[in-house]
């Protein structure tokens, strides 16, 4: 019974692992580990712009598979992870990436939460401010006034 | 009280913006290539392999780019607009067939007719990758000084045509005139 239950858990782990392991590839890219590990940490950031929210490494679109292929001649040809990056970029744009970058013009999207927190945090000053005045008020007014 | 007004009014423009979002197509991204230089490519011809053809060629003209396979079904539905265009003669339309079959290609071209001034076979989708493909069909417009001036990515209709394609297609060639 208990072994049964251990041959569950370990099956059940491999299904978890095994996607993140295999990727769509039908064998690796590079025999080389570190290599592969580049490929697929790379196709993991990539955006697929055919099936927009997988990544090539998760997409079999026919796009995919090209981009996957265009990444594996990029790290063969020695190229760095940035200069694949701006591979990318530069022909489909900041939307290939799946962790944005800041720019111009998303500037106020990734400033927005630290802003809208200042904003926040100015307006509780005042508030805690004024409230405590008031007590100050009722607290002290009162009692000069009786004595 | 006017200070009680500022959190519904911050509440209807985050409103009006996401109702704007709603009738954004999503699947519309903008292309970087926009006012760059034209990817260069030299690719052999769908109908002969010993000929290539090359982007260099096309220089100093404004030209079409219309991306197409026989496996899309906008690509069927745009054809008859692309003869249509290609009846004004007012550009060249160089075809760049991705991802197909050769014989599908050129069977597709003589059932439907052929718009094409010459058509690149890209069998691998190096050059679509050059030039940001992703979805066909997709129509890029180069000027005269060999930099993409415009990307239209849907079926071509007649009304694109005249009103994204015509204005540039004019404006490129003065001033490509008025340099010389």
């Amino acid at each position: 019974m208990i072994t049964r239950l251990l041959h569950a858990c370990l099956l059940i782990g491999f299904l978890a692992v095994a996607p993140a392991v295999h990727a769509i590839d039908t064998q690796p890219a590079f025999d080389d580990p570190a290599l592969q590990q580049r490929y697929e940490r790379i196709n993991r950031e990539l955006r697929c712009l055919v099936c927009q929210n997988q990544t090539i490494a998760d997409s079999n679109a026919t796009l995919a598979t090209d981009l996957r292929r265009e990444v594996r001649e990029l790290i063969a040809a020695g190229r760095t992870d940035d200069e694949i990056r701006e591979f990318m970029i530069e022909r489909y744009g900041d939307f290939v990436l799946y962790r944005p970058r800041m720019t111009a013009t998303n500037f106020l999207l990734w400033g927005a939460p630290v802003i809208l927190l200042a904003i926040g945090a100015i307006a509780v000053v005042r508030v805690v401010r004024r409230r405590s005045k008031e007590a100050d008020i009722d607290t002290a007014g009162p009692e000069a006034g009786s004595s | 009280m006017k200070k009680s007004l500022i959190p519904l009014l911050l509440f209807v423009a985050l409103g009006a913006f996401l109702f704007i979002g709603l009738f954004r197509d999503p699947r519309y991204v903008p292309s970087p290539l926009i006012g760059k230089p034209a990817p260069e490519f030299s690719l052999p011809s769908l109908q002969d392999a010993s000929y290539p053809v090359a982007s260099k060629e096309l220089k100093g003209q404004p030209w079409v780019l219309n991306v197409w396979g026989t496996w899309c079904a906008g690509c069927r539905q745009e054809h008859d607009v692309l003869l249509a265009i290609a009846q004004q003669r007012a550009v060249p339309i160089v075809g760049l067939n991705w991802k197909d079959d050769n014989a599908a290609a050129q069977q597709w071209l003589r059932d439907l007719g052929n718009p094409y001034s010459v058509v690149a076979e890209d069998r691998e989708g190096q050059v679509a990758i050059d030039w940001g493909v992703y979805g066909a069909p997709e129509t890029f417009l180069i000027g005269s000084d060999g930099t993409v001036l415009y990307k239209h990515i849907a079926p071509m209709t007649m009304e694109v045509w005249n009103t994204e394609f015509l204005p540039r297609i004019e404006s490129s060639r003065a001033t490509a005139g008025s340099k010389s």
